[in-house]
């Protein structure tokens, strides 16, 4: 095969996987009326998703606001005030490295997750059994992972946001000698509300790509145990990729067009 | 009454299922032999529509399943109840929640209630006390006894058992198989079995048919399927690994 064939090919392919993907969540969408009445499931999904992970992205939090702020007094020196340091983070957090890292570390865990447990069960007959109990296996499996993810999302990453600038502040107050009132006056000053729906805006769609992704590459498992660790991988990957593509499909029409001005 | 007419499959350039042709009547037992591999399992796919045919029709009580929309298709499952090769319990449930989980989806019925009806059904099945057991901590017999109790939870007018006996001990099969013909002639259901075990099929089928090369090639009771001159059944009923039924697929 010539490698612009298979170029052809791949791409034909990852444009109709996405196709898949999209026509799971508009089904996922259609049965979540049903789905939320039947609480228990949601609850279970919200838990594991999002209680789950929560540490995870709590220490990467920390640590992304450290070095956020190391990284930021660098740039500055000579050229910027570190006065600016509280705003110049919390901003870079809450709008962008906030939504995308938790997103990216959720995805790993709970993406792959998700497919794990969706491919086990049908490389093990467990959804066609389903489908044999009269249960449809998009509002009983798909839609409250659906839904627990993009209600989680948010949450996770405003305690990430929360974490992420006291992980800074933590540098800036030991290391770069800023005080507390500098550093959270510029915060208070320059964030503000639009920034932090900005990043909310952006977890809730980045928790909609990673139980779909998750739940989508899952039920269309084929084989056994390698058939599962396939799309257990490609859930990861995809979700990865959408999530930064709609990153920026996100940064720009939120701050070209519905925030600007 | 279940009617499967001219029933053809093929996945790419494999045929499957060439015309099967076959009736089930209400309260009968129907057990289709034949090879590993020769489409006994997408057979009994077709019937309860999990997978759909690339022409012929399946009736069920007069009902065309290939033309089903989706919701009806789900409407018509809950008339059947079907046993797994390998039980497909759901991991995450408990044993009760398991048998219960049709009757939690689509009755109005209390906690109190499902958990009842599950425990008669698991004791129908000889199987008490196991109740908050995840499906990991049971052995091969004790899974499919508990698939088979999930089967029956909701008390269907049909079931489908797919390889019942695949993977049991002797003795743990032929304790499947009286479960088998003990809850049909108590509950007097219509059941459609698949098998490549010739002795479950002697023991459970009222009726039995040889699916060869995708098609019916026989239909007869245990009798007549024991003397009857068809070397094709008897290869297959003999074990013989001489015959008109080739070792290796084409």
């Amino acid at each position: 095969m010539k490698p612009s064939e298979y170029l052809a090919g791949s791409i034909g392919f990852s444009i109709s996987e996405v196709g898949a993907g999209f026509m799971l969540l508009l089904s996922a969408i259609k049965r979540a009326p049903r789905a939320i009445k039947q609480k228990h499931l949601v609850v279970e999904q919200m838990q594991r998703i999002g209680l789950g992970s929560l540490p995870l992205v709590l220490v990467t939090s920390v640590f992304t606001g450290g070095v956020a702020a190391v990284q930021a007094a660098y740039q500055f020196e000579n050229y910027v005030p570190l006065r600016y340091l509280g705003m110049v983070i919390s901003k870079s957090i809450v709008i962008e490295l906030g939504p995308v890292l938790t997103a990216l570390v959720v995805g790993g865990r709970v993406g792959a997750s998700i497919a794990a447990e969706l491919g086990t069960m049908k490389v093990t007959e467990q959804i066609e059994a389903l489908e044999t109990l009269a249960i449809d296996p998009v509002r009983y499996l798909v839609s409250p992972r659906l839904i627990a993810a993009v209600m989680m999302l948010p949450v996770i990453t405003v305690f990430s946001d929360f974490i992420a600038i006291m992980g800074g502040f933590a540098v800036a107050y030991t290391g770069l000698d800023i005080n507390t009132h500098v550093y959270f006056n510029s915060i208070k000053v320059h964030l503000t509300s639009e920034d932090v729906l900005s990043g909310l805006i952006k977890a809730f769609f980045f928790g909609g790509i990673i139980a779909i992704m998750g739940c989508y590459h899952g039920m269309k498992t084929r084989g056994g145990a390698e058939g599962v660790g396939i799309a257990t991988t490609k859930a990861v990957v995809s979700s990865c990729l959408l999530i930064l593509i709609t990153d920026y499909i996100l940064a720009s029409l939120l701050f070209s067009a519905v925030f600007a001005g | 009454m279940i009617r499967i007419v001219d029933l053809k499959k093929n996945f790419d350039d494999l045929e499957v299922l060439k015309g099967v042709n076959l009736t089930i009547n209400r309260g009968e037992t129907v057990v289709v032999i034949g090879r590993s591999g020769c489409g006994k399992s997408v057979l009994l796919r077709h019937i309860i529509g999990l997978m759909m045919p690339d022409s012929g029709k399946v009736f069920v009580d007069g009902l065309d399943v290939t033309e089903l929309k989706e919701k009806q298709l789900y409407e018509l499952r809950k008339r059947f109840g079907m046993l797994f090769q390998g039980a497909a319990l759901f991991d995450s449930l408990s044993v009760l929640d398991n048998v219960g989980l049709g009757l939690r989806e689509h009755t109005n019925l209390s906690d109190e209630e499902i958990r009842k009806i599950a425990c008669d059904k698991l004791e129908m099945v000889g199987l008490g006390r196991l109740d908050d057991k995840k499906p990991a901590e049971l052995s091969g017999g004790m899974k499919k006894r508990v698939g088979l109790a999930r089967a029956i939870a909701m008390d269907p007018p049909v079931v489908l058992y797919d390889e019942p006996t695949t993977g049991l001990d002797p003795i743990m099969a032929d304790v499947i198989n009286g479960l088998i013909r003990d809850l049909q002639k108590r509950l007097g259901i219509t059941s459609i079995a698949v098998t490549h075990d010739i002795k479950s099929a002697y023991k459970i089928g009222d009726r039995l048919a040889l699916l060869y090369d995708g098609k019916i090639v026989f239909e007869g009771t245990p009798e007549e399927t024991r003397s009857t001159p068809n070397e094709l059944v008897r290869q297959f009923i003999e074990g013989n690994a001489q015959g008109p039924i080739p070792i290796y697929e084409e």
